[in-house]
């Protein structure tokens, strides 16, 4: 017995004469072949009292440097913003908690009502038709929309912005290969490129993308912060690939448009949807939810009307019960792996419907003024801190587009060192950029993200810091 | 008006109303800019989200209010097959919710982030051992998700021999992820037979495995709670043939110090964290599926692995790392695991909230605490196995194969519809009527009115006891009262009977808003 069972010697005598066996042992015996049982315990610690176990995790938790013991600027896809107590009550609630997946309707109410309501606020924030309930993350939310590309429009080429997240692009590359697709990157203009340096080479996305293109994928804020002119390259995308010639029955098999967007800079930034886009896809984690080392977090998806029979993951749905009452159920489930199997649209099984939640009371917290007035300090702030930054000697600004809550800049000296002398003042100065991407050009490129949590005093600390430790670097290895 | 005694169910956008909020944002601290400087007017929002306005306490009331309309595990049992519905220590929420863990960023250096990757190098350790494998990979989000980890390893295995195998067997018992699974990795499905006392059927598999199989994907115990007693020959005719064995780990807690995948011939095991290693569901996600693999297939796993380095003559500063030892996160650099790696299936590094969560209750128990979850869950599947025998309920339910079973059984409801004309999905909807969660109703595909029962090691005798009457309950109703009853059913949740037909047809799947 251990403290999560309950069955005492009594118990135990009851049960095996009900069941007709001596032992629990027999019960192996008698199913489980003698050649492939374990003759010998596993090689694993013994077990712990709860609070031996709660005080291991917790000297674990001590040997990192959260975002609570140090001021951090890290950013690239997972953001340190302030979740409101409220979510951490609503999500540690016994009823949103431990259910299962909502497969008895009439006992899950609660559950596939926050579906709903988070599909609503993820339509609202796309400014697209339709959203599922969510998928797993970020990256993978990318490699979904491929698929969907693939069974809509049954073309072979994906192409991609090489200004979005490396991780999205390496994971399209993953599932591309299973999908039996091509994947075609499309470069960034160099900073040779004036005004447009730092977004996607527009002639060059424009060549790339023709009649066997099946989707084309940028990120709006891209991965370097730059804004991207979003409406030029959906229009770029379906002039270059258009069906030649259109289908006789009109139906549009045109690449797919797919934005990884950042939900938190919607309030401000042109939508999706207001923008030629198709299909909108994203990490959802700014939204009220943990950094948590990377996850769990959410996938946003969302999607035109005419894909969402073709839409990856649970959709809940409206309906009435047999009084005439409102109610939801999951619905459009003939798409799903558990009807369709082999021909199903997607293998995925669950959404992220504790992590969904978050993101829906996030967004009712923020609220429609709210999260206009957040978009506009992240502006601001954000404007301030590049400012304060490329006024450093040896620090420039890796682009001049427009940002919203991040943005790039090049260091005349060794980012992995600068990095560390920053943290030795206790300031985490963002992401080394050419670690991450793994590119030579990146080499210098320093990604400083900011949130509400940064204020002023700590963006001018990060450039006090900075400078120090850029001047420091020159000093110590001249160029 | 509603009131939180009698939630309705108008959502948080039906709620409040123009101008109130709960979200008040820092001051502008930082010199203002003029609006087309910070960002031109080209690149702004056309029409604001319609988001709701809504008050803090508002929130609270709407959405506790509908957590009330919600079954939940920690309310009552909820023998969902397959699906390993046992508790969830609070202690782990604990844990993870710890800042040192919680507010960790992913692209934190590996230097500052020892204790994440210590946990996570410690975890995979203890499920290479539990697997019987040498190799694991932490970053796959859910069981789905490992799942297609493994067809794609496989494909990689086969492409680096040159070889282009385009068949997966898969048992006609498998759960639906595994043939979508094998469609999106691009290889092709291949049904295999069940045999008469509910394994492989292993001619049909003789016949099957030839040089264009790829893989077969097992469950074991497959779907039917049953331990496949052929597993040595059918790994011998797969292995055969030069293909892989994929274990489908849905099914582990069954066999947890018991039998290991490994041991049985597998080359790749999906790990189910959230079902065999206990995590709450959350209404549906997040889940975390860890692989595990052997020493053939290690070259292809997904990156970045975790990885231990004795600390050398460098050592680690200011003393970060314990036990003279760095852990670190490794790209295949070093020409083992993962050096020919299929790529990234994600974001970071998998759902190392999760992580922590399964790492917590394996140190918890211990082997031998695992062990007993094992043995208590299979002994729990048995006693309510033989008490629904006691109590009459077989003779309308039978067991669909074999005498007894693993840690779940599957029960057909072909007798009780003749019978008593009332289907499995009746019984389903009248079990809510007295507290219960219904087992998986319909699966697997093979069984007639199938319901496939799981009642997992944490329940106590009493709720099996419980549960059974229940059955024996709606049974003596349908037989006394007719099928009426049963089929009106349920009478006390917040809806009845929904409407899904409908609700497929004119999908509305969000508010409308004005």
């Amino acid at each position: 017995m251990t403290r999560y069972t309950a069955t005492t010697a009594d118990d135990l005598a009851e049960m095996l004469d009900a069941i007709g066996v001596d032992s629990i042992g027999e019960l192996f015996e008698r199913q489980v072949p003698p050649g492939v049982r374990l003759s010998r315990p596993l090689a694993l610690a013994p077990g712990m009292p709860e609070q031996d176990v709660f005080a291991h995790l917790r000297d674990l938790a001590a040997r990192n440097v959260s975002a609570d013991d140090e001021v951090s600027f890290l950013g690239a896809g997972m953001y340190d913003h302030y979740v409101p107590a409220l979510i951490d009550m609503l999500m540690e609630r016994s009823e949103f908690l431990t259910p299962y997946t909502p497969y008895q309707p009439e006992i899950s109410q609660g559950g596939l009502q926050v579906m709903f309501e988070y599909q609503t606020a993820i339509c609202e924030l796309t400014a697209l038709p339709v959203s599922n309930a969510s998928v797993y993350e970020g990256p993978s939310a990318a490699a979904a929309a491929a698929y969907m590309a693939k069974l809509h429009n049954g073309r072979s080429r994906l192409v991609v912005s090489a200004a979005m997240h490396p991780h999205t692009i390496q994971t399209l590359r993953t599932y591309a290969h299973g999908y039996g697709m091509e994947v075609v990157e499309v470069p960034m203009r160099g900073t040779h490129a004036g005004l447009d340096a730092g977004t996607t080479e527009l002639e060059a996305w424009r060549a790339a993308i023709d009649s066997d293109t099946s989707a084309a994928f940028f990120a709006q804020p891209n991965f370097y912060g730059a804004v991207e002119d979003a409406d030029a390259l959906s229009a770029a995308a379906k002039a270059a690939g258009a069906a030649d010639p259109v289908r006789a029955d009109g139906d549009d098999r045109a690449p797919l448009v797919v934005c990884q967007v950042d939900p938190i800079t919607l309030g401000v930034l042109r939508a999706p949807g207001e923008c030629g886009v198709d299909v909108a896809v994203g990490e959802g984690q700014p939204l009220g939810n943990r950094l948590d080392f990377g996850g769990p977090s959410l996938g946003l998806f969302a999607a035109r009307e005419v894909y969402l029979r073709r839409m990856p993951g649970r959709i809940a749905g409206e309906t009435v019960d047999v009084d005439g009452k409102r109610g939801f159920v999951l619905t459009l489930q003939t798409r799903e792996q558990h009807i369709r199997r082999e021909r199903a649209t997607s293998n995925i099984c669950t959404s992220q419907a504790l992590n969904a939640l978050g993101a829906v009371v996030y967004l009712a917290w923020l609220g429609r003024e709210g999260i206009v007035e957040l978009g506009e300090l992240l502006l601001a702030r954000t404007h301030y801190a590049r400012r304060q930054l490329t006024a450093i000697d040896g620090v420039h600004a890796l682009h001049e587009r427009p940002v919203v809550r991040e943005f790039a800049l090049r260091l005349d000296a060794d980012v992995a060192t600068v990095r560390a002398r920053c943290a030795r003042a206790g300031v985490n100065p963002g992401v080394d950029i050419q670690a991450l991407t793994g590119r030579e050009q990146d080499r210098g490129g320093l990604l400083v993200a900011i949130t509400e949590r940064r204020t002023r005093a700590d963006i001018d600390r990060l450039r006090d810091v900075l400078a120090a430790a850029v001047a420091a670097e020159r000093e110590a290895v001249p160029a | 008006m509603s009131t939180s005694m009698s939630p309705s169910s108008d959502t948080i956008f039906q709620k409040g109303g123009p101008g109130r909020r709960a979200f008040v944002c820092p001051e502008l601290d930082v010199p203002a800019a003029d609006a087309e400087t910070l960002l031109p007017a080209r690149f702004r929002r056309l029409e604001p989200a319609r988001l709701p306005e809504v008050s803090e306490p508002e929130i609270v009331r709407h959405y506790v209010g509908i957590s009330k309309r919600n079954f939940d595990l920690d309310s009552g049992f909820y023998p969902l097959g397959s699906c390993t519905m046992k508790h969830n220590p609070r202690l782990h929420e604990r844990v993870a919710a710890l800042p040192g863990h919680a507010r960790l960023h992913p692209l934190q250096d590996p230097e500052r982030a020892q204790g994440a990757l210590q946990l996570m190098w410690n975890l995979q350790e203890a499920l290479a051992e539990i697997a019987g494998l040498p190799h694991v990979s932490l970053q796959p989000s859910a069981g789905s998700h490992g799942e297609l980890a493994g067809v794609m390893l496989t494909r990689a295995f086969h492409e680096d021999r040159g070889q282009r195998r385009h068949k997966v067997l898969t048992p006609d018992t498998a759960h639906g992820t595994n043939p979508a699974t094998v469609t999106m990795a691009g290889l092709e499905v291949v049904k295999l037979a069940t045999d008469a006392a509910g394994g492989i059927d292993v001619d049909d598999l003789r016949a099957k495995a030839d040089a264009d199989v790829a893989c077969l994907m097992l469950t074991n115990p497959n779907t039917l709670g049953l331990f496949d007693q052929n597993i040595e020959q059918i790994a011998a005719l797969v292995h055969g043939v030069g293909a892989t064995l994929y274990y489908d780990g849905a099914n582990l807690n069954a066999v947890i110090g018991i039998s290991r995948p490994g041991d049985m011939g597998f080359d790749i095991v999906h790990f189910n964290l959230h079902k065999s290693f206990t995590q709450p569901h959350g209404g549906g996600g997040p889940g975390s599926g860890p692989i595990a693999v052997s020493e053939r297939i290690a070259a292809f796993l997904p990156t970045p692995l975790v990885v231990r380095r004795e600390v050398g003559a460098h050592g680690a500063e200011n003393g970060a790392s314990l036990s003279g030892a760095r852990f670190d996160l490794d790209y295949g650099s070093a020409g083992g695991a993962g050096s020919r790696s299929i790529g990234r299936l994600r974001g970071f590094h998998g759902n190392y909230g999760c992580l922590v969560r399964a790492y917590a209750y394996i140190r918890s128990l211990g082997a031998e605490g695992l062990r007993d979850v094992s043995e208590t869950a299979v002994l729990n599947a048995n006693y309510l196995l033989a008490r629904l025998a006691q109590l009459g309920v077989a003779e309308h339910l039978p067991l669909a194969y074999g005498e007894l079973c693993m840690h779940e059984f599957v029960l057909s409801g072909g007798p009780m519809k003749r019978a008593l004309q009332i289907q499995t999905l009746d019984l389903a909807k009248r079990l809510l009527d007295f507290g219960f969660h219904p087992p998986t109703v319909y699966f697997p595909l093979l069984v007639e009115e199938a319901l496939m029962v799981e009642p997992t090691e944490t329940e106590t005798k009493e709720t099996l006891d419980a549960f059974a009457e229940a059955l024996a309950a709606i049974l003596a109703e349908a037989a006394e009262q007719g099928p009426e009853v049963a089929r009106g059913a349920p009478y006390t949740t917040p809806v009845r009977r929904l409407d899904e037909v409908a609700a497929a047809k004119r999908p509305v799947i969000r508010q409308a808003l004005t």
